[in-house]
Formats: structure tokens, C-alpha cells, sequence
């Protein structure tokens, strides 16, 4: 299968990538891996695009891409999707409030309604 | 996250405090108090009502199912919530709570610097026999009592019925919105 994994700079993002790498480890799935701009996030596109490299060498996967998608998160992830032959989208799945309530915000709710392909939420 | 909502730029209230008793709209007495924390058997009461409760009324996640997966959950929200409970007959059918939103609840000093989340759940037979609104207006005014300010929540955003009730008590939307309304209300700290 042939994977697009879509990460912002939060803790969920670090989580899916972990997620998303072993299940690539296991399976043997081609996966790139696509960076949002996010501003208000905890780390930078830059720092994001450092540890997801990092991370997918440290597990053997060094010809697996990671990509800078600049502009609003949501458009430019379901851009490139349509322009590349994914057979599944990959996105964090959501945070946790307080109360443990699931809370999914408005780039998951863009890239669910409008992706052309499935749409994988890692919890 | 904290610091983050748009509160509305007026208080609401003031709103009605526990402990009181009225009579729904089928004429069941039903009793609503303040629990300081899930302890005393105050806990085994709500746990079973989540038991009793019919999953396709969650929301977001919550309340759990499976009674280690209540309790759990109960736990790791109780100690720092505030919680007020609905009984009829001696058992719990309605529940509202508040979470502080921080990351160390140890270090709260004042219930006004933080911004609290709000959830209710109101047993099935129970619903539609206006608990949910008395339940509502007596946490926020035991909330207000205890120098609580700043309350949110969310809410899925074709729940017609929780918007407006939220909506009636003086709750107003926040700009955030997905599959989430947030909400917000300010509370008047003289109550």
C-alpha cells in the first residue's frame, strides 16, 4: 500500500509518526511523509521535518520522503494527495480534553470531507 | 491551551445552589447535591448509573463503557472535579461535573485563574423531564459559590437540544468550531 502520512508539530503528530512507522516496519508499506505548515504548533515545520527524517532512519526506512508542504494545512495536504497515487491518508486522531472528551479540530474535519482517498485517524 | 477562549463579555447568573429538591416534569421527587469528591460511596453511585447508561447517548468518547473503563476514567477526573449529582430514589440519574483545565491541579490557588470544562449526562428515562437544565443551573451556581469564573465546553454540533440548553443558561459559541461547538460562559463571582 501506498502511504501519504499528513503531521503538524504537536505531541499527536510525534505519536502518529511513531505509530504510522512501525505499522510501515511491520507491513513493509511505501509511505511519504508530508509536513504542514503550522505556525501556532510546539515545533516547527523545520524542527518536525528533522525528527521525522530521524525517526524513519533510525528504523530502516532512509528512502522513505519527507516533504514541506507550505500553505494552509488542510488544502495542502488533500493537494497533494490528489496528486500523488495514495491508497491511504494518514492523520493524527484527535486530542483529549480534560475531560476526556475527543476533540477533532478543523484540519481533520477538512481532510475527512474532501480527501480522495481513505482517511486512517491514529488515536 | 489555557487563556486561549473568548468568554462572553458579561456574567451570567445568579444561578440556583445545591443542595435542593424538586419535582420533575413526570412528578418524581428528585434530589440534587454538591459531591466535594468521589468519596464516601458517592463514586459507587455514579459508576453505576454510567453502567446503566446507554452508550449510543455518548459523546465524543465519554462516558466510557465497561465498569473498569468508568472507573478509570472517574478517577483520573475526580480528584480535582467538581461534581454535582441528580438521585431519584436513592440512585444517581443525572451527573454534572467540572474539570480544571491545567496540567497540575495541585497548583491551583484560585478557582478563578483557571478555565474549567464542563460535561452533564442525564440517564435515559430521565431525559426530557427538565433535570438536565436544574442540574445545569445548580453546578453553575455551586460553581459560582466557590469563586469559579470561567467555564467551557463542547458539544457535537448537530446537538440541537444540548446547544440550546447551553445556550439558555447563558452559554455563548466560541469561534472554534469543527465537529465541536465550543462554548463558553462567564460566571459572576458574587454569584
Amino acid at each position: 500500500m501506498n502511504v501519504l502520512l499528513g503531521l503538524g508539530g504537536s505531541d499527536e503528530s510525534v505519536k502518529t509518526l511513531r505509530r504510522t512507522i512501525e505499522r510501515t516496519t511491520d507491513v513493509g508499506d511505501d509511505l511519504t511523509v508530508a509536513i504542514v505548515d503550522k505556525p501556532e504548533s510546539k515545533r516547527s515545520q523545520d524542527e518536525m521535518c528533522q525528527q521525522a527524517r530521524e525517526a524513519l532512519d533510525e528504523a530502516g526506512l532512509e528512502d522513505r520522503p519527507v516533504e514541506k508542504l507550505e500553505g494552509d494545512p488542510g488544502s495542502a495536504l488533500v493537494d497533494y494527495a490528489e496528486q500523488g497515487e495514495y491508497d491511504q491518508l494518514v492523520i493524527g486522531g484527535g486530542t483529549l480534553s480534560p475531560m476526556g472528551k475527543i476533540q477533532l479540530g478543523p484540519i481533520t474535519e477538512f481532510v475527512l470531507l474532501n480527501a480522495p482517498t481513505t482517511v486512517k485517524l491514529v488515536r | 491551551m489555557s487563556g486561549s477562549r473568548q468568554y462572553p463579555d458579561d456574567p451570567s447568573g445568579p444561578f440556583p445552589a445545591p443542595p435542593t429538591t424538586i419535582e420533575d416534569r413526570e412528578d418524581r421527587p428528585i434530589e440534587i447535591r454538591a459531591v466535594g469528591s468521589f468519596a464516601e460511596g458517592a463514586l459507587e453511585d455514579v459508576v453505576e448509573m454510567y453502567l446503566a447508561f446507554d452508550p449510543a447517548d455518548r459523546a465524543q468518547g465519554i462516558p466510557p463503557t465497561g465498569e473498569s473503563r468508568i472507573r478509570n476514567w472517574l478517577e483520573t477526573i475526580g480528584e480535582d472535579s467538581v461534581n454535582v449529582v441528580a438521585s431519584h430514589d436513592g440512585d444517581a440519574v443525572g451527573h454534572a461535573m467540572l474539570v480544571p483545565d491545567t496540567d497540575d491541579p495541585s497548583a491551583i490557588e484560585n478557582n478563578a485563574e483557571i478555565e474549567w470544562e464542563l460535561a452533564i449526562f442525564v440517564l435515559q428515562a430521565y431525559q426530557q423531564a427538565g433535570i438536565g437544565t436544574v442540574l445545569l443551573e445548580n453546578l453553575l451556581g455551586h460553581a459560582a459559590e466557590i469563586g469559579i469564573e470561567r467555564v467551557w465546553l463542547t458539544v457535537e454540533r448537530w446537538n440541537n437540544p444540548a446547544i440550546a440548553l447551553y445556550e439558555r443558561v447563558g452559554f455563548e459559541s466560541t469561534g472554534t468550531e469543527s465537529f465541536e461547538q465550543e462554548m463558553a460562559i462567564l460566571l459572576d463571582p458574587e454569584g
